[in-house]
Parts: structure tokens; sequence; C-alpha cells
């Protein structure tokens, strides 16, 4: 696929972008400074007829509307929040992503972040570290997590996996989700604030839509409560991240886990003083073997829509 | 008798008539009052006499000795003293702390926590393999330092999905542990003093073999002469420099000077450690790696597990007193 002009939005991965320097006509836009930004989309808007995003940098209108050429967008992700896809639609621009290949990742995630919060694990290692381990039988009680109710937000892939590993921990499960699941055995609420008030872990697995935009609003918070835990795997838009700041600091929720935040990588720095909380740095999919998947996944994509092939793992 | 503190007003001449059982050592909020309903606690730090004195005085009446927390460890001299022991009640799952061939030897029965901190303990070696392999501490850290914005994205970590986990001890809490990391699409093997004949878990006789046949070691086994390093050098070594150990069970179950080698000169990939030889001294090199996650001891800490391990007491005590089967009597 060399005459394939692809636009890289991010350095994202050496192998992905090593891969794509190699086989095609690697344009990257970060080499270009934000202010020239338009000048050189305009100057090779001729040769681009891919765009390369993910969770961070997708395909936003400025960019489609400046790549008259754009023939697909590949997302080195499961997320497309980033993708205007209203625009793809209109104009048949193909969409794919990269799903399955980090629904365990996420999911294993969303368990250790949730049982590293009950349970108070970061903050141990954070006491040990600092030399605070004087007397033995020196401690607190935390809270148990097997046979906690989990409360899913979003059945789809990764809930379900969720779900699984949950229920082999004797988890309760329920969720909501836009429509009820068929084949499924979970409780299911009809809305995010029945969800919250019957569950002690909230987790976030959605996809962010116009509609899921602060889905965890004030009153989802309130309803989870002091005792209740917050884990989002889904995107920082999910939370209205001003209210649960304030909730956690208040002590009207009990813990938060977060991978992902309004503003990335900028982090209110409130939440750094907190010990109920556990902040990872949107590493959801961030193993090795996944990322790899990944790359070959967006590369698999490309080059089945050069050979006018099936796409793998299409959106749109 | 009021429920706020029945301790306190059940009458002298009542708590005359509850069964003796013996302490060495304060017992803390809540087991205490709660025992104290049920039970004519004996306290020899309360006493003006010297310990010895005062257990020669009560060496009658002390059939049931309460063992609570590691110290001081119920040795041979203190069993000498107890003529009329019958049961040793520990509070723990583990019973290094209790001289168990002296109490067989006397007929003195053992009683642990049963199955009372089985679902924490695992829950918790679950946490740590997670913690370890996907760097939730030191990626926390990171974040609560402000570096994510300056040096940018956290290195990549690593999947748990199909690691082969070698769990040594699989008795509850190994199941327990099994169970969980089985749903996360690992492959289970393990190494026990024998093979369980109901279990389809890959069975390794010896632990080096298991650990050149594993990507993680959960050591869930009871701390006795045997297994004491049982995780030593040669193990490591096996298990390799991907390798990450995770340990809940006791301190000396590793060979704690050579796990400490093997991380700094990266001949293992990681440990998640809740227990150490010398708690609570925990090796300083440690402090300054990424790849260790680091607790204080606490894998039974929460109020289920604390009420559910005062059940097993209580139960057992009980049991004793009307002589009926021990609920958690240690096997040998």
């Amino acid at each position: 696929m060399e005459s394939l002009g692809v636009l890289l939005t991010l350095p994202m991965n050496p192998y992905l972008e090593a891969e794509l320097h190699r086989r095609c006509h690697l344009f990257r836009l970060w080499e270009s400074p934000p202010a020239r930004r338009k000048d050189f989309l305009r100057a090779n808007a001729p040769s681009i007829r891919a765009v390369v995003g993910n969770a961070a940098v997708g395909a936003d209108p400025e960019t489609i509307d400046a790549l008259p050429r754009l023939e697909i967008v590949a997302s080195y992700s499961v997320g497309l929040d980033k993708v205007d896809l209203a625009r793809c639609r209109e104009r048949g621009i193909r969409v794919t992503y990269t799903p399955d290949v980090l629904t365990d990742d996420a999911a294993d995630l969303a368990i250790g972040l949730s049982i590293a919060t009950l349970r108070r694990l970061c903050e141990a290692d954070r006491y040990v570290r600092a030399g605070s381990w004087k007397a033995k039988g020196d401690y607190k009680l935390t809270s148990r997590f097997s046979g906690k109710t989990v409360g899913i937000l979003g059945l789809g892939r990764i809930g379900l996996s969720v779900a699984k590993r949950a229920e082999a921990f004797g988890c309760p499960i329920c969720y909501h989700s836009r429509t009820k699941k068929p084949n499924v055995n979970y409780k299911y609420f009809p809305s995010v604030l029945e969800l919250a008030g019957n569950c002690d872990v909230l987790i976030v697995a959605c996809s962010l839509t116009e509609e899921t935009r602060h889905i965890i609003n004030h009153e989802v918070i309130k309803t989870l409560g002091p005792k209740g835990v917050l884990v989002n795997i889904g995107r920082g838009p999910h939370v209205d991240e001003p209210e649960l700041i304030s909730a956690l600091v208040e002590g009207r929720l009990g813990a938060a886990a977060l991978d992902v935040y309004e503003h990335e990588p900028d982090i209110p720095e409130e939440l750094f003083r907190l010990e109920n909380v556990v902040l990872t740095p949107h590493v959801g999919s961030a193993t090795w073997e996944t990322r790899k998947a990944m790359a070959d996944l967006v590369l698999g994509n490309l080059e089945a829509h050069v050979l006018n092939k099936p796409l793998l793992t299409p959106f749109l | 008798m009021s429920a706020e503190n029945p301790a306190a007003e059940t009458p002298a001449v009542e708590r005359e008539r509850l069964p003796p059982v013996l302490l060495l050592r304060p017992l803390s909020f809540p087991f205490h009052d709660a025992l104290a309903t049920k039970f004519r606690l004996l306290k020899p730090w309360e006493s003006p006499l010297p310990r010895d004195e005062f257990l020669a005085a009560h060496a009658g009446d002390a059939r049931a000795l309460l063992s609570f927390g590691p110290s001081p460890t119920i040795d041979a001299e203190i069993l000498a003293c107890l003529p009329n022991l019958e049961l040793v009640v520990a509070f723990s799952t583990g019973v290094n702390h209790i001289d168990v061939a002296e109490c067989r030897r006397r007929g003195i029965a053992v009683t642990n926590a049963g199955n009372a901190f089985t679902e924490d303990v695992a829950d918790y070696a679950v946490a740590l393999l997670i913690d370890v392999l996907r760097q939730i501490s030191a990626a926390d850290r990171y974040v609560r330092r402000g570096l994510w914005p300056i040096n940018g994205d956290y290195p990549l970590g690593h999947k748990l999905g199909g690691k082969r986990v070698g769990i040594v001890g699989l008795g509850s809490i190994g199941s327990a542990v099994a169970k969980r990391l089985e749903a996360f699409g690992c492959t289970i093997q393990y190494h026990s003093r024998s093979r369980k004949p109901s279990i389809s878990y890959k069975f390794f006789s010896d632990v080096a073999n298991l650990a050149a046949e594993s990507d993680v070691l959960v050591i869930t086994c009871a701390l006795n002469t045997e297994t004491h390093h049982i995780i030593n050098k040669e193990v490591m070594l096996a298990l390799g420099k991907d390798g990450v150990i995770i340990n809940v069970g006791r301190g000396a179950l590793v060979d704690e000077k050579e796990l400490v080698k093997c991380l700094m000169e990266e001949e293992i990939g990681g440990a998640g450690l809740d227990v150490f030889e010398n708690e609570p001294a925990v090796p300083q090199e440690l402090f300054h790696v990424d790849n260790v996650v680091l607790s204080h001891h606490k894998a039974v800490f929460t109020p289920e597990s604390f009420q559910g391990v005062l059940e097993v007491v209580m139960g057992n005590l009980e049991a004793f007193f009307s002589d009926r089967p021990l609920l958690s009597p240690i096997s040998e």
C-alpha cells in the first residue's frame, strides 16, 4: 500500500508508526506546529486518503473537511468519540476500530481498580514506601470486594467481560444499557439512577455519545452514596468531573477509581490529595500484547481497504 | 443485659460460671467484648503476679487458650505451664507461631480461622497481581506527581489473560485464587504436599518445575519447617525474567534477601508482597523500584473477615465447652 497516504495524528505506537512509514506514505500530524496545522493539511491533502487516530486525537470535523480525498479512518482505539461519525457517514468514509483485542485488558483493569480502591491497595503501597510501617498490626479496616453488588453501565463487550470476572468473586451483577439484553441473566435497570441505587460498585463501560455525556452527574453520585464506589474505564466526559471531586472531598461519594478524565492529560490537582481515589493515566488497553494486536488490526484494515477486500473491523 | 455493654452488666456471680478462657495478651475491639459475654477471660497481664506464677495459679482453669496475633509464640515452655490445656484457638489462618507438634504430643487440639479469611486474602492476591502487571500503584504515583502532562503516557504493562499461574499451596485460599484467575483467562497449575485427586489443574511435585512452566507464582501455603524459604533462588531463576511472585502467605516462605537481589538484578519481573520475613521491616531497596507492590500484612483486615473470624473463634470455644466437634481443627 505504498501509494496510500496516511495521516497519523500522534506518536501512539512505535511499531505501528514504523510499519506505516515502511509500507505507506506516512504524514505525521504532530510534526507541524499547531499554528501551522491547517497549512500542513492543505499542502498534503491531495495525498492523504487515510487517517489513523486514537482516543486522544481522532478525526474531527476540521480535519475531515480539510481532506477531500479521505477514504478511511482507522482508529487505534475502540472508542470513536473523537471521530466525527456523522461527517464520515455523509461522505461515505469508512471507519474501523479495535474491538475485542482490548476487551480483556479493559475488563482486567476495571476489576483491578475496583479491588484496589475498596481495599486501599495503592494507599498501602504508599504507606510502606514512606517508611510508615513501624508497628505490626498497624492497620485500618477496608471494604471486602467479594460479594459486593457490581453495577455495570453499558453491557457491551467490555461490560460483559467485567461481569464474567466479577461473578468469579461471588458479586451479584446488575446493569443499565440503552436496551435490555436478551439471553443475559443479570438484573436490568431502566435508568442509571436506579442502577446507582442498587449497587455497591458502579463501573462505567459504555461508549461516549451525546446521550451519555455527564451521565454520571450529581444525582447519580449522590445516589451511589458515601459507601459507593465509582470506577470509570469509559471516557472522562461520562462523568461530571467537578461534581465528582466535590463529592469525594465532602464524603458524599465513598471512593473512585479513574482511568479517564475530561481533559487528559490534565487532571485536577485536588484529586492528587485524596486517599479515596485511585488514578491511572488512561491505561485500559496499555499492555505490550494488546497494543501490538491493535496496531496489527489498524494495518490489516488499511491493507484490506487498499486491496478492496472486506474490512476486518468496520464500524462504518 | 444491655446490648451496648454486656460484659460490664453481667453480674459477677454469673461471670464466675462462664467457662474460663486464657489469654496471653489483650484482645482488640471488637473481639474482647463479644467474647467476654460468653467466657470468663483470664488475663495474666492484669495480675500483679509474674506470668509464670499466674499460669501456675490458674493452671487448673486453663483448658482453653486464645492465641491472638503472632506473639507470644505458643511454645513448649508455655505449654509446660498448662498441664490441663486441651485446646488452642488461633485467630489466624497460619499457625506457624504455635508449636503444633508439641500440642499433638500433649493431646491439645488447635483450631484456626477456618474459611473466615479465604475471600479477602484471595481478592487481595488477585489485586496485587493485576497491580504488578498493569502497574496500577506505580501509575497512580506517576499521576499524583503531575508527570502525565510532562513525560507523556506511562510505559506499557503486561496482559493478565493467558498467563500461566502456579499456585503454591492449593488450600482454601489457593483454590479461591485459582477460581478467580480462571475468569481472567489464566491457566492454573499448582504445587501441594500431595496431588489432589478431584482437581483438574496440572500438579507439580516440585516447586522449581512449577516455576519453570509458570509466568506467575502465587504463594498461599502454610509456613512450617518444610516450607521455610520454599521460594528460593532456584525457584526464582526458574520463574525467569518476566516472572511475577505474589506472596500472601508468610514472609518466611520466600528467601527475602534472594528475592531483593533477583528484583534488583532483573532476574525476575516483579512481585506483590503483603508479608515479609521481619515485619514491620521491609527491605528498603524495594521502596525505589516500580515493579513491586508493597502492603503491610493487611489482606484480612475487612469488617467482614473480622466478623467471620470472631464467629469461628466463638463457635470453636462453644463447641469445645459443650463437647461437640470443633469447627476448624487444623489438619496435619
